[in-house]
């Protein structure tokens, strides 16, 4: 199975463990994983400030890296869920749609792919889980709050497999942490403002790690943190599945 | 005047810290409370689906539905009004109450009086009306605009509330004691009901084979208003239609559990026809509706019954309350139905959303709230209602990124001088810097990791 690594630029750029756990998760489990060396971006912070006309030059890069691969992956759903509703631009539709349906989160690789039912992991700490939006209400990675619907969610199942792991959940299962792109800076109060009332409900859960699948989100929630002086890390959902005592 | 952008007055908003954590505690008890008697219904996502259609085919066939109900209300007794737009609205109203000499008005809840600014019309020619809705009497005695659409005082207090009665009712000082302070607001109001010669009501759903209208209301007053009245004025948006009165089995179930969490509205009143030496009158506004129908990426946003369960679920919308949003229609519905009604001055509304799809989620009929967001943010990008600074950083950004070469270089530079020169970046013009810490810059990128070691 040849898969490309899809790591979106902030990652590359400022977390390369979580592309490294991403590729040797990948590995470990029996992937042929190439990572195309001259990827960027998926243009997803342009389109989501309202420039999507600005997005050809990374849809026709995006489209030139991953072109031939069967399945590509990202640890994170956001950029997932860009390429799949925006990718217009750098081939025709066959080629476009293509990619389009053979993009995935990593936890959504796992388990409906490579549908993992054991991990040789360990990770014996007090994990709080916060699911991003993308991932969840854009990938349909776990069930959501607002509808009424049978409960089931892929990252949980993924956790579950790991050893020592003790997961808690804040109060507000699925709300946002506020990081929302360029959001994030252009309306900063109600932005951090959301990230420390998530934190708050993970403080009460005494919790040593949040955990999550979308590292925008973790480097929002972990920028308020260091600025509180807390111990509590943030760590991606790659690095816990790739992690071993 | 322009009003405050949403970020700033958010920003003032937050400020009081205690303050915002009750509004959002307090619209997020709503939201739970709609999560569980949604919950009680296992058809609830059908229930939504039918709704959904129903307002598709209606918005689909609003000629021929409009035409229906205007044809079986006359038949019915009905003066029938059309208003292009809020200025006619306004005026027709004016008309009838200048035409009957009245000077004692009622009104009950409705958001497209608000829309169209009947009251400060109205005023200055002279004509006083009284909103009996609870919140929105303590709105109006305060001189405030609603910030909520189902709960129009919701951003204040009960100290807020005994205070803006002592000064206007004498009531106790102090006494906060909601029993109190709701028995006050009904003594009040009971003498104006009786004396009112008009009642105002709006309009939830118009049912086009019947030619009736229903108006849902918790308290009673736009039954005690109109009932209590010689004319009864309903005023409605052409997207209230709804073809046939079976579809209200499906509207009525919908609309109280998502707005409050209750089976159903304490009073649901049904308007056939005015009684023997009544005059009922319907006033259809469109004031820019059919402009947004004909935008197809937004025409579904007419099908909007005004429930206002994406204003309780939205994290924004509870963290900078309705008044941030400068509109009669606040939060997420808000900012894809303003853009609308003057693109440039509700140009900030569509970015005042993480586009985390809750909104979507929770909405009875469907509508794709936060993919409208999406979409009214290219337009009015596109419109150039954008800043100048943003544009030239959007083409920078979108430069880098489309040239791998630059992006890296761009990237070893930038983790570079934040290694080295933090102050550069960890300082006050930095709005992330603010109140989070920047991220830690590592000297590798995972593709030089990669090169090393793949």
């Amino acid at each position: 199975m040849n898969v490309g690594l899809f790591i979106p630029c902030y990652i590359d750029q400022f977390y390369p463990d979580v592309a490294i756990a991403t590729y040797q998760l990948l590995k470990k489990l029996g992937c042929e994983v190439n990572y195309p060396m001259n990827q960027t971006c998926c243009g997803q912070p342009m389109a989501n400030s309202g420039f999507s006309d600005l997005t050809k030059g990374c849809d026709v890069n995006f489209v030139k890296n991953f072109r031939d691969f069967d399945y590509i992956v990202a640890p994170s759903g956001s950029c997932v869920l860009h390429i799949k509703e925006h990718l217009k631009e750098g081939g025709d539709k066959a080629e476009l749609d293509k990619i389009r349906h053979s993009v995935y989160e990593l936890s959504e690789f796992l388990v409906d792919i490579l549908k993992v039912n054991h991990l040789e992991a360990s990770f014996p700490h007090k994990v709080g889980m916060h699911i991003s939006c993308h991932g969840q209400r854009g990938l349909n990675l776990s069930s959501m709050s607002e509808l009424v619907a049978p409960a089931f969610s892929k990252t949980e199942h993924l956790l579950n497999m790991v050893n020592g792991l003790d997961l808690k959940k804040p109060l507000r299962a699925d709300e946002c942490c506020g990081f929302g792109g360029t959001f994030c800076v252009f309306e900063e109060a109600v932005s951090v403002k959301m990230g420390k009332d998530r934190i708050k409900e993970h403080l009460v859960n005494e919790v040593e790690f949040i955990c999550g699948g979308d590292t925008s989100c973790l480097m929002h929630l972990e920028g308020i943190l260091k600025r509180q002086g807390s111990s509590v890390k943030t760590i991606h959902l790659a690095e816990i599945l790739n992690s071993v005592l | 005047m322009r009003a405050k952008q949403h970020a700033e007055a958010a920003q003032e908003f937050i400020r009081d810290e205690a303050r915002t954590d009750w509004h959002d505690e307090t619209l997020w008890f709503v939201r739970a409370k709609r999560d569980k008697a949604v919950n009680t219904l296992p058809e609830w996502e059908k229930l939504r689906d039918w709704a959904s259609q129903i307002k598709n085919h209606t918005l689909s066939n609003l000629d021929y539905y409009l035409k229906s109900f205007e044809e079986k209300a006359i038949s019915n007794g009905i003066v029938v009004h059309w208003a292009s737009d809020a200025e006619d609205h306004n005026r027709i109203i004016h008309k009838i109450i200048a035409d009957n000499k009245i000077d004692k008005i009622v009104k009950s809840k409705s958001m497209l009086t608000e829309e169209c600014h009947l009251n400060e019309y109205l005023q200055n020619k002279g004509i006083q009306i009284l909103d009996t809705d609870l919140g929105e009497y303590i709105v109006q005695l305060r001189k405030e605009s609603p910030s909520h659409i189902v709960l129009p005082a919701i951003h204040l207090k009960r100290q807020d509330v005994s205070e803006t009665f002592h000064e206007h009712l004498n009531t106790e000082k102090g006494n906060n004691d909601p029993q109190y302070l709701a028995g006050s607001a009904r003594h009040h109001l009971r003498e104006r009901f009786i004396e009112s010669d008009l009642a105002i009501t709006g309009v939830n759903f118009a049912i086009a084979e019947s030619g009736s209208f229903v108006v849902c209301t918790n308290e009673g007053n736009a039954d005690m208003g109109v009932h209590s009245a010689g004319i009864h004025i309903a005023c409605m948006g052409i997207e209230k239609l709804i073809p046939k009165t079976e579809h209200l089995g499906v509207f009525l179930r919908l609309l109280a559990r998502s707005a409050t969490g209750q089976p159903i509205t304490t009073y649901s009143s049904h308007f056939n026809k005015p009684r023997p030496g009544q005059q009922m009158h319907v006033v259809i506004v469109d004031n820019g509706r059919s402009r947004q129908l004909g935008r197809a990426d937004f025409r579904n946003s007419l099908k909007c019954i005004r429930c206002a369960a994406c204003f309780n679920t939205c994290p924004v919308y509870r963290r900078s309350g309705g008044h941030s949003y400068h509109s009669t229609v606040a939060g997420p519905i808000g900012s894809i139905l303003n853009p609308n009604l003057d693109m440039e001055a509700n140009s900030d509304l569509p970015f005042a959303s993480t586009l985390c799809g809750s909104c979507s989620n929770v909405c009875p009929v469907k509508i794709d709230i936060h993919e409208q967001l999406w979409k009214w943010r290219q337009v009015i990008v596109a419109n150039g209602y954008v800043d100048k600074g943003k544009k030239a950083g959007m083409q920078g950004m979108a430069w880098v990124l489309s040239n791998p070469k630059v992006y890296r270089m761009a990237g070893k530079i930038g983790r570079w001088i934040m290694r080295i020169f933090p102050f550069i970046l960890n300082n006050s013009l930095n709005v992330w810097y603010k109140q989070r810490e920047m991220p830690r810059a590592p000297e590798k990128s995972f593709r030089d990791w990669f090169k090393e070691n793949k």
